[in-house]
Formats: C-alpha cells, structure tokens, sequence
C-alpha cells in the first residue's frame, strides 16, 4: 500500500519482506500493510480502489433495485395480479426507490467520482484518504442495514418519501421503517464525509496551473453535488432522527392527535429530497460533458455556460422543494413562488441542452457506445424535462400529483438521464479503469436494447397517469380499465414487456464485463483522443496515478499536448500521439513518492456505528458494544498517523534508489 | 482528524504543504462541516418555533424556565469562548504550557455547562416534562439535547488535544490543530446563543 515509488519493479520481490516494518497503529497492533488479496481492499485508502468498491456496491444494488421493480411490474401485466401481495407490493416499491436512489445512484456517482476527481485535476489521491475509506465504509453498512430489513420482519412500506404520520408505528408496524431511518442515517453520513473530504480535494489539490476554469467539467459538476450534500443532507437527518425518535423512544413530533403538523417532514424531506434530484443528475450531465466532446472532436461548446450553469441549477435547486407538496394545501402565495422558481430552473438545464448539441454541430462524431448513450441521455432528458415544466404549472400538477404521470416524468429524468449518463461513463473510462475494451457490439446491443425497453416502460405511463392510474396502485381489474387508446390493460402490459427488456440490456453489459475481464483486447493508453488529465497517465493508473504531477496550461490540457494549431490554415495539427505523451511522463518520473497508508480504523469505526445503530432495536447492551467498538477505532484512527512514518519507508541497505519498496 | 497525506518526500518534515487555496485542508474542511452543522441546527431550531407552544396537557415553557439559571450556564459557555481564544494564542506562540491551561479551563467550562444542562433536564422532568409529554417537550428535549452532545463531543476534542499536544503526538501544525477545535467551539457557541435567545428569552 504505502510505497515509495520508483520506476522499476524488477527488484521488489528481493528487497520487500526484510526492509519494511509497520509502524503501530494502536497498543502494538501493526498497520496493514497488505498490496494484494483482500486485505488490501478492506483496509485501503487508495481512491481508485474506494472507487471501483463503490461501483461494484451499487451495481449489486442496481440488479436489487431493479428485481424489485421487475416483481412490480410483473405484478401489474395482468388485471388482478397475483405475483406480490399489497402489503409486499408496498415493501417493493418503498425498496425500489431507497435502494436506487441511495445505494445505487449516489454510490455509482461516488465511484466515478472517487476515481476520477483526484485523476481529472492531477492529484495523488484525495484530501483526507482515510475518511474517502470511511465514507465507502458507512455506505456499506447503511445499505446492509436497510436490506436487512427483509430478513428480520419485513422491509419498510411507507414510499422512498416516506410521509410521516403515515410511516409513524401504527401505519408501519413492522421494524421496517426502523431499519430504513436507520440505514439512511448511516449512508448520509458517509455521503457527507465523502462530500466534504472531495469539495476539499477540488478546492485544494489541483495540479499546477489547473485554476477553476480549467478543471474538467465532470469534475465542476461533482463539486456542485458536493455542495448539495453537505448542505442538504444535514436537514434529511433531522428529519430522521425526528422520526426514529418518535418510533423508537415515544416523541411525538407526528402524532397529529397531540397537534403535530403533517406538513413537517413534508418539508423537511424535500428541502433534502429536491436537490437530492440534481445530487442525482449532476454527475451524469458531468460525463457527457467529457463524452461528447471527445467523440464530436471538438471542445465543449460554452464551458463557462456549462459550468455556471450547473453551479446555478445546484442553487436554484434549493429553492423549489415545495414543488413536490403542491397538492398539500400551502396557500396561494407558496405555490406561486414556488411555482415560478421551478420554471425558472428549466432556464439553465436549457442551457445545459443547447451546449451539448451545438457541441455535435459540425463535429466529426464518433458513435461509439459511450457516444450513443450520451446522446441518448440528451434526447431522453429532454423528454423528461418537459413533461417536469409542466409538474411546474400548479394547476396542472394538481392533476397529475400521485398519478403514473410522475413516474414517468422521473424515471426519463432518473433513468432516461442519469442511468444513460453512468453507461455512458462506464463505456468510456472502462479501458482507463480496467485496461480493458468493453465489446462495441455487445454494447452497441445492450444501448439500442435500453432505449427502446426504457421507453417501452416509462413512455406508456404517460398516458395511464393522464387517465388517472394512480402511483403505488398494486392491482387493476378489467373492469375499470377502460377502452381503446386509453385501455389500461394494454399500456400496462406494454409496460411490463418493456421492463423486461430493460432487464435484457442490463445482462448484456453484465455479459460484456465478464467477457471483457476474461479475454477482453488490451486497451491502447488513449483509445478515444481523449482530452483530459485522467488519460496522461497508464491504464490502469499506477498506484501513485501520476510519475509527474503535470502542469495544467490549458483547458483540455492532455489534447493540447497532442495537439496544436496550424496557424495558416487554422486546424488542429498532431504533434504528439497520448502514447507517446504517457511514456515521456513516465520516463520524467519523479522519485521518492509517499503516499497514504492503509488502516484498519474506517472500516472497524464504520462496523461500530452500524452496530450501534442496530442497538436502538435491539437494546442497550447491542448499543454500549457499538459505542465501545466507534471509540476504540476513534482513538486508534488520532493516534495513527495517515502517511506512516518516515522510517517505514527507509531504503534498504544497499539499494538504489530505482527500486519500488512496497510494504507487504 | 489531521489526515492530509499526499505529497512529495521533499515535503515531509517542513510541515505546511502548499494547497491551491492556501487554506489548509484540515481547516476547510472544518469550514465546511460547520456549513453542513448550520442546516442541521436549523431543522432543529425550525421544529422547536413550529412546536413551542403545543403543550397539550404538559406545562408551558413560560412556567418552567429558570432564566436566571440558563442565563448563568449560557455565560459560563460564552467565557469558554474567551479561554479558547487564549488558547490559541497560546499555542501559536508556541507556548504549549500556556496553551494546555486555557484547554483544560475551556474544557471545565464547556463541562460545566454540559452539567448545568443535566440539571436543567432533571428539574424540568420532575415539574412534569417528559421527553413524550408534548410536542413543545419533545421539540425541546431534542434541539437543546442535540447541542449538549455537540458539548460534550467538544469538550472531549479539548482534552484529547490536550492529551496529545502533552505527548507531543500532533501529526500536524500544531497551532493550526488546537485553532481548528476552537472553531468547531465558537460554532456551539453561537448555536447556544441562538437556540437561548429563541427558545428561552422569546416567550412562545
């Protein structure tokens, strides 16, 4: 883990084991100091590591999200279907929204985020490396906790929103919601560490030369989110913590019969829950931002544009959250205001819309799959951003609050937008993650595939919310389906053949990884002509990402070191290839690298909160050994130092300063 | 907490790396967190205005407030503020005798409040006020239970600073440590300045 870097590996093996002593970590426990096996995943604190953990995590809770949704759907093919009872109905859907949202979206975000962010703005890793561990860790434990739910008496049923009094003890009687406020209690707080610990990576790690207005625009947009986060998620905690209270010990905050207003965790939720929305879709508006580019061979059209005009819908973004409680009864004055400010939201998402396409305008496109995902993302955010100018116009919400209206609306947003996003990041960076070329057939298949299943699936909601199919409807019968275009049975059976096509394509990209992992082509270091800092360096990146830290001269730095401009005939004239590049950085390696060492404390303090969590249900003793488990890693986590010291990393006797010492 | 990490080996041993801000990473992190404990207060405090005077059948905050109690325990946590100010001018004088004193002071001071703030919750439980009686007692208990804790984990970050700028075991700029915990402590400070002047002097 800790090493020193020098560039050749050759003597590794002779020198390791005699040379490196851990240094303590607590009493005379020794640091981990594993670079291979399993321990070198649990216990590390490299960010391209935490990454790819975050990735694997939610693309597990990607599949259990989306069995979930499957069941839903099978559930409502037919009139008075028999798959899912009401009750599990409730649990499906309520599970289907958390886990997508909180253990599929974010994390997936995060793993880009954690792997790229640091690479984007030429930095060894991130600001504080053991809390990026923490944060993954916390992450974890949260979304265990919230499955377990299903095991230990039913998962929760009151909606990802989760309405209060409606989620209070006589409505969700089953521990359910417990597990559920709980689990979110653990993740938020992880997302809040991960936040804070990248906003200070942005702000603080560039590279040389690398100013604001030259960071990569995946990476303003991560920082946007991050901001949301710390800001927003602070207020879901509250509302949380309120509830677990009143569940758990007897407060009585939504006890309406004591007086208590319905209206405050409505609130409360959405001051969190809406610029959760844009926590959602920043990341992948960030993507393509880097993919369209790259496959139009051209610049982002309007970076400052681009980039302010993320940063606005981030502020804006806290300023519409009444917009999903216009149906509540707010008064005339609240629902105008609120109205207003969330037409005036579409103003920079337009923006944002009008720069990706006149980016293509006149570029040499590339359709590759990360390309036709990317645009696939325009087209059907689009779509999705429509149907959401009109939940804008309260009269006509009115209408459509509760109905499958709004399912669709979110899911072209959610899915149409954000899950085209992520593809398209996974097509793109998989070689630089990886090393490896994902199949552009099979890709190809599993893009085409998921653009007719997903609007197979959601486009039909349009029309059965129009006619009033209520949200978290779990049965229709033949009776009151209706007839000809509006017919229930027919749009709903589209629907569900449609789901299942979406599930096709997701096992198709499964497919693709496993393939490409076995005998996937060897990825040359620049397969796209890429343009940012992230491809300067090999494939995968080497522990220590950079051999130099380069020195950022423009926009776009790594294309103008290929690139220059002809002066008479003003086009871009190849002066280097990326290979070339990335060899001459390597043969400048700097010497003598320290880098972050492994520890055991985020993943053993992150154990403890899950334990004391659960001790809230199961009692104090559960509860004091969590506590006891959170301050013994508390203390080991002060007292250890995050880079171990010096002497762990004395060269051995005798040695030159060429070999890489490595601990372990 | 002191946790930053990448840089070049000619780093190691002078202390300060150089940041794109010039801000340490330690402090802006801090900033931040402070940023993210603003919002948290505030859905706290939100809930209390909202639910102040719904008693039920409970007694009235106006019946059971001890001002002149409060008032005493809110100026002993404002003293705290002083010493932790001297504390870190103490520490970046490099005086750490000094500095461990006005650590140790501000640490009695902030217990000291933590232990007025027991005593306040035991008094007001005996006059009736359960933590389930009320909306009011139940939005109170809450808010001012959510900042004794915040108390609390401050007076333990001054006295495990203490105990390690005595062991000479700060990983970091040692200044910059004992100003960071100050921060995090003028922060609970003016929450309790808010949360005083709402929930105690404003009758409800």
């Amino acid at each position: 883990m800790a090493i020193i870097e020098r560039p050749s590996t050759e003597l590794e093996v002779s020198i390791t084991p005699s040379v490196v002593v851990p240094s303590t970590t607590l009493g005379n426990l020794r640091r981990p100091v594993q670079s291979t096996g399993w321990k070198s995943w649990l216990f590390t604190v490299d960010h391209k590591k935490i990454g790819i953990m975050y990735g694997v995590f939610a693309m597990i809770f990607f599949i259990i999200g989306g069995v979930e949704a499957l069941l839903m759907r099978l559930q409502l093919a037919a009139p008075d279907g028999k798959a899912l009872s009401a009750d599990l109905y409730n649990q499906m859907f309520t599970m289907h929204g958390t886990t997508m949202v909180f253990l599929f979206a974010m994390p997936m975000a995060a793993a880009f985020a954690n792997y790229f962010l640091p690479l984007q703005i030429g930095a060894r890793d991130v600001a504080f490396p053991r809390m990026n561990a923490l944060g993954l860790w916390f992450l974890v434990v949260g979304g265990l906790v919230l499955n377990a739910a299903w095991f230990l008496g039913g998962a929760a049923d009151g909606g990802w929103f989760m309405y209060a009094p409606n989620s209070g003890p006589v409505f969700s009687p089953s521990n359910g919601v417990d597990f559920w406020t709980l689990g979110l209690q653990i993740a938020g707080l992880g997302s809040l560490i991960g936040s804070i610990n990248l906003i200070v990576t942005v702000l603080n790690m560039r590279a040389p030369g690398m100013t604001m207005m030259k960071l990569p625009v995946f990476t303003w947009m991560i920082l946007v989110v991050q901001f949301l986060l710390v800001f927003s998620l602070p207020v879901i905690t509250v509302a949380l913590v309120l509830l677990m209270f009143q569940r758990s010990f007897g407060a009585t905050f939504f006890d309406v019969a004591q007086g208590a207003d319905p209206l405050l965790w409505q609130h409360l939720f959405w001051i969190f829950g809406h610029p959760e929305v844009y926590v959602l879709i920043l990341p992948a508006f960030g993507i393509i931002s880097e993919v369209l580019p790259t496959f139009s061979r051209k610049p982002l059209f309007g970076y400052p544009f681009v980039v302010f005009s993320g940063a606005a819908i981030g502020f804006v973004g806290f300023g519409v959250w009444a917009h999903h409680m216009f149906a509540a009864g707010l008064g005339p004055v609240s629902v105008a205001v609120f109205s207003i400010a969330t037409m005036a939201i579409a103003i920079p998402t337009g923006v944002k819309i009008f720069n990706w396409t006149l980016t293509m305008w006149g570029g040499k496109i590339w359709f590759t799959t990360a390309m036709k995902f990317a645009i696939g993302l325009v087209v059907l955010f689009t779509i999705g951003g429509l149907s959401g100018v009109t939940h804008s116009v309260a009269p006509s919400d009115t209408q459509q609050t509760d109905t499958y209206y709004i399912v669709a609306h979110f899911h072209y947003v959610l899915f149409g937008g954000m899950v085209f996003g992520l593809f398209s990041g996974f097509y793109y960076w998989w070689p630089k993650m990886f090393g490896k070329m994902l199949n552009e057939r099979l890709g190809s298949w599993n893009f085409w595939l998921m653009f007719i299943g997903m609007n197979m699936t959601f486009g039909p909601m349009h029309i059965l919310g129009l006619q009033g199919q209520p949200r978290r409807m779990y049965v229709w019968t033949e009776a009151r389906a209706g007839e000809g275009f509006f017919n229930f049975g027919f749009w709903n059976l589209i629907s569900s053949i449609g789901s299942f096509v979406l599930a096709l394509s997701v096992l198709l990209f499964l497919i693709n990884v496993v393939q490409t992992a076995r005998k996937g082509k060897q990825a040359p270091l620049d397969p796209w002509d890429a343009r940012t800092l992230e491809w300067i360096t090999t494939s995968p990146p080497k522990e220590h990402n950079f051999d130099r830290i380069p020195t950022v001269h423009h926009l776009d730095e790594f294309f103008h070191r290929k690139y220059v401009e002809d002066e008479a005939t003003h086009t871009m004239k190849a002066i280097a290839t990326g290979e070339e590049i990335v060899r001459n950085e390597e043969a400048n390696a700097e010497s003598h690298i320290h880098l972050p060492s492994a520890s055991y404390w985020p993943l053993v303090l992150a154990i403890g909160v899950g334990v004391l969590g659960l001790g809230v249900l199961y009692g104090v003793p559960i509860m004091v050994l969590g506590a006891a488990i959170v301050l013994l890693s508390s203390f080991g986590w002060v007292m250890e130092p995050s880079v171990a010291e010096d002497s762990d990393y004395d060269p051995p006797a005798g040695g030159t300063s060429k070999e890489l010492a490595s601990h372990g | 907490m002191a946790d930053t990490a990448v840089h070049a080996a000619h780093d190691v041993g002078h202390g300060a790396h150089v940041t794109s801000t010039g801000l340490s990473n330690n402090k802006l992190a801090m900033w931040l967190f402070l940023g993210s404990e603003c919002l948290l207060f505030g859905g706290l405090i939100s809930t209390y205005m909202l639910y102040r005077g719904r008693v039920a059948n409970g007694p009235h905050p106006n019946q059971i407030y001890d001002i002149p109690f409060t008032s005493v325990s809110s100026f002993v946590l404002l003293m705290s503020s002083l010493t932790m100010v001297l504390a870190v001018s103490a520490a970046q004088r490099r005086n750490d005798q000094q500095t461990n004193l006005w650590l140790t002071v501000t640490a009695l001071l902030g217990a000291t409040f933590v232990g007025g703030q027991v005593y306040e919750f035991t008094a007001f439980y005996r006059e009736g006020l359960g933590f389930t009686t009320s909306l009011f007692s139940s939005s109170f208990y809450t808010l001012t239970g959510f900042h004794g804790v915040h108390v609390t984990v401050g007076v333990i970050m001054l006295l495990v600073t203490r105990s390690i700028i005595q062991k000479n075991r700060v990983t970091g700029d040692k200044a910059e440590s004992v100003e960071i915990v100050g921060l995090y402590w003028h922060f609970v400070d003016v929450v309790w300045i808010i949360i005083f002047t709402l929930v105690y002097l404003i009758p409800a």
